[in-house]
């Protein structure tokens, strides 16, 4: 499962020439040289102190100042060949946003992005900026430091929302085409702002009660507030997009339903709705969890405030999370936040090979989680009441790269021991959701249940039906997601301007 | 927000549930389940469908009142809504021409296997209702089963009735009685399907039972369900609700199903202290 690293369109490369070569762009860049810019030091997001926030679930970057937006800014060399949008999986003008912020004009700067991307707010927060745009800043190979991209998105969105003047873009005469969307995630949000921005009838179907997906499910309020999130669902009803929750394609209805109620087109984002076990034995016991549980437990349902809210959650002293990527990262922070005494990343391959945003590894270490490398369970042991108390683990040793790329563990003979633990959250993956798969005969899916797109458009097998993010992909991140919408609701906007 | 049609007590702790949900309604099939959440603070709770009504639009539930979400349901009155009902989910039963089948169900499961029994005896089965009571008062939708059955008896433990046992001893001797039994579907608390399963293991009746572990999203993504059956995991919201009863790993179920007893006795006292204070 993987795509074809693309070109920059032709499109974008000649609308970010055009801005560039603008007056007050000309003027800017003259206005403090490049030599001075270099010097301003990056503007160092401001957040709360670590002992303090490992105790609650209050947002931790609490967000750049104005002021220092701007300085931010000016760091920012503006270059001819922006390399930033090259590394944006959505293709946003990058420089032109930032030089709007460097002016002032932040009402002006955020109205850019939401040209790419309706969802800044969330973005800003939790892109892995540092292995995409930021990590081919052209100030990052001359300083080693680059522009701190993503901290910028997210202050002129935030900025928008407390003003509350939230702009919404003149929409074109309604084309009379209905657009199905199933899944209320990050794709399926993208390809609905889109599209609704094209005059297309857009309904988006939800099997939770909220929208979000994964934003609202997994990503906890200390990394992504809800609110935040309410304000971009919001702005997508105030475009016109209808939301449909509690609504379980597949089950509620059928795609092969849906198209005979008049449904034009389809864009299925039903992301990787089946957690991956390890099936070692003692995995069922009580207090062992898929990371999906954990999280929806105590985001979605709220189990941080039981018991003003029913849902419950285990309150483990000891806990233990298996993985390295960012999901584990946000169980293992918000078992410490939960009270538990010693949280620990128990994680098969060493640090650098973990795949979660560094800030987030980084946010980890200074809240006291422990982290456990080359290290991988291999059975559980329960009390009489069947309840987790344990878990056997084995030490592992790195040997040669595998198909991702990274080095494979390979375990130390007769290096089994044993670590006391009372919550376990497994975190190593999900596999595609197979409600629709399974219900939708036709379309074509590939060995690991995730449905097989052409990579240029994300047409599936069958006509007029899209797909984008987790349900493709198996396991990757937001702004992945995002990257797939945008084309497929590129893709389908065509398919609707031709079909009579 | 689905509205609440009718809430009613059918016998003490047992309540009636009557949602319109149309769309719900249009694709519900026996077996299967909703999700219900009974406000914005509540879980997410699955619930065995008991019938529907697609003219009508609505749906019916059959729940014992145990813990806060069930309290909560039990007090909903018509004209009230609920935040979540989503549904059907789960696969349906299998629904064939066996021959003869036995329906065992009790407590909230008489309603749960009403919808089954009516399709299998639509499907040409001969069927043979049996449900379990502690005491005659208890009984509900006797005339609705009566209606789908051939043979009918009741299981209590009062001299009301004839059978004055539990219900894996009457189900074993109308078992022998009946020399051909082809299936038997039981459906229950977890106790109830565990001994029928017990029951009819030595004559090696395929025994369909309808599990009930504990849910939250109910569409295969959290995993909560998890059960173990004939030695492999399954998700229990997606590969059931319903298992050959003779494959399923019930101690492990039993001690799932207690892992939040404690939570949940919290849970009801901080609900009552703040409605009934």
């Amino acid at each position: 499962m993987s795509e074809n690293k693309k070109e920059m369109p032709q499109e974008l490369k000649k609308r970010l020439r055009t801005a560039f070569n603008e007056e007050w762009r000309k003027e800017l860049r003259k206005s403090l040289p490049a030599k001075e810019r270099i010097k301003i030091p990056r503007q160092k997001m401001p957040e709360r102190d670590a002992e303090e926030r490992n105790k609650d679930f209050y947002e931790v970057n609490l967000g750049l100042e104005a002021k220092m937006a701007k300085a931010e800014a000016q760091r920012c060399l503006d270059c001819a060949n922006p390399q930033c949008v090259t590394g944006c999986p959505v293709g946003i003008d990058i420089p032109t946003f930032i030089k709007l912020i460097e002016i002032g004009d932040f009402e002006q700067s955020v109205r850019m992005i939401k040209e790419t991307n309706s969802l800044p707010a969330i973005c800003g927060r939790v892109c892995p900026q540092e292995t995409q745009c930021e990590v081919v800043c052209n100030l990052k190979k001359a300083t080693g430091v680059p522009v701190a991209i993503g901290n910028l998105e997210r202050f002129v969105a935030d900025y928008e929302r407390i003003n509350g003047n939230v702009y919404i873009p003149p929409i074109p005469p309604a084309t009379g085409k209905k657009v199905a969307i199933i899944g209320a995630g990050p794709a399926g949000l993208t390809v609905a702002g889109d599209l609704a921005r094209k005059g297309h009838k857009v309904t988006i179907f939800e099997a939770l009660h909220i929208a979000g997906g994964v934003l609202v499910y997994g990503i906890p309020e200390f990394r992504l507030p809800k609110k935040s999130l309410q304000a971009e669902v919001e702005y997508l009803e105030r475009l016109g997009v209808e939301l449909k929750t509690n609504f379980v394609v597949g089950k509620t209805a059928t795609l092969k339903d849906l198209e005979n109620e008049g449904y034009d087109a389809f864009f299925i984002g039903s992301g990787a709705g089946l957690p991956n076990f390890m099936r070692i034995p003692g995995e069922n016991l009580i207090g062992v969890y898929s990371a999906n549980e954990y999280l929806t437990r105590v985001n979605l349902m709220r189990a941080y405030e039981f018991p003003k809210y029913d849902t419950p959650v285990f309150l483990g002293k000891k806990a233990a999370v298996l993985g390295g990527g960012n999901v584990a990262m946000d169980s293992v922070r918000t078992a410490k936040r939960l009270g538990a005494e010693m949280a620990a990343i128990v994680y098969r391959r060493s640090s650098v090979e973990m795949p979660a945003r560094a800030e987030e590894v980084h946010h980890a270490e200074e809240e006291g989680i422990e982290f456990l490398f080359l290290t991988t369970p291999i059975r559980y042991f329960g009390d009489e009441k069947g309840r987790v108390k344990a878990m056997e683990c084995l030490r592992m040793e790195l040997g040669e790269p595998d198909a991702s790329g990274r080095r494979r563990p390979i375990p130390i003979k007769g290096s089994e021991f044993v670590m006391d633990a009372d919550l376990v959250v497994v975190a190593i993956g999900n596999s595609p959701n197979p409600l629709i798969p399974q219900t939708t005969p036709q379309l074509k899916v590939g060995k690991w249940g995730n449905v097989e797109v052409d990579w240029d458009t994300m047409a599936t097998s069958i006509k007029g039906v899209y797909a984008g993010g987790d349900i493709i992909r198996g396991g990757a991140t937001v702004i992945l997601a995002m990257g797939d919408a945008r084309i497929a609701a590129a893709s389908i906007d065509k398919y609707l301007s031709n079909k009579k | 927000m689905a509205k609440i049609l009718q809430r009613k007590r059918l016998v003490p702790n047992i309540h009636l549930l009557e949602v319109h949900a149309p769309e719900v309604a249009q694709k519900c099939k026996p077996g299967q389940f909703v999700i219900i959440m009974p406000d914005e603070r509540g879980e997410r709770i699955p619930l065995t469908i008991g019938d529907w009504d697609e003219k009508k639009g609505s749906v019916t539930s059959v729940f014992l009142v145990v813990g806060t979400s069930t309290h909560k349901l039990s007090m909903l009155e018509a004209g009230d809504e609920v935040p979540v009902f989503v549904g059907p989910l789960g696969k349906p039963s299998e629904i064939e021409k066996y021959g003869t089948v036995l329906c065992a169900g009790g407590c909230f499961g008489i309603a749960a296997i009403y919808p089954i029994a009516r399709a299998l005896k639509e499907a040409g089965n001969k069927i043979i209702t049996l449900l379990d009571v502690k005491a005659n008062y208890l009984i509900y939708w006797e005339d609705k089963l009566k209606a789908v059955s051939d043979q009918f008896f009741i299981s209590a433990r009062d001299s009301y009735y004839d059978c004055k046992e539990y219900i894996p001893n009457t189900l074993e001797k109308i078992v022998k009685k009946e020399k051909k039994i082809d299936r038997v579907v039981s459906i229950g608390c977890t106790y109830l399907m565990y001994t029928c399963s017990e029951a009819t293991k030595p004559y090696g009746i395929k025994t369909v039972v309808s599990l009930n572990p504990i849910m939250v999203d109910g569409t295969g993504m959290c995993g909560a369900c998890r059960v173990t059956i004939d030695g492999k995991t399954k998700f229990a919201c997606v590969d059931g609700p319903d298992f050959d009863g003779h494959l399923v790993d019930w101690d492990e179920l039993f001690s799932r199903r207690k892992s939040y007893f404690e939570d949940e006795i919290q849970s009801l006292c901080y609900w009552e202290k703040e409605t009934f204070p």
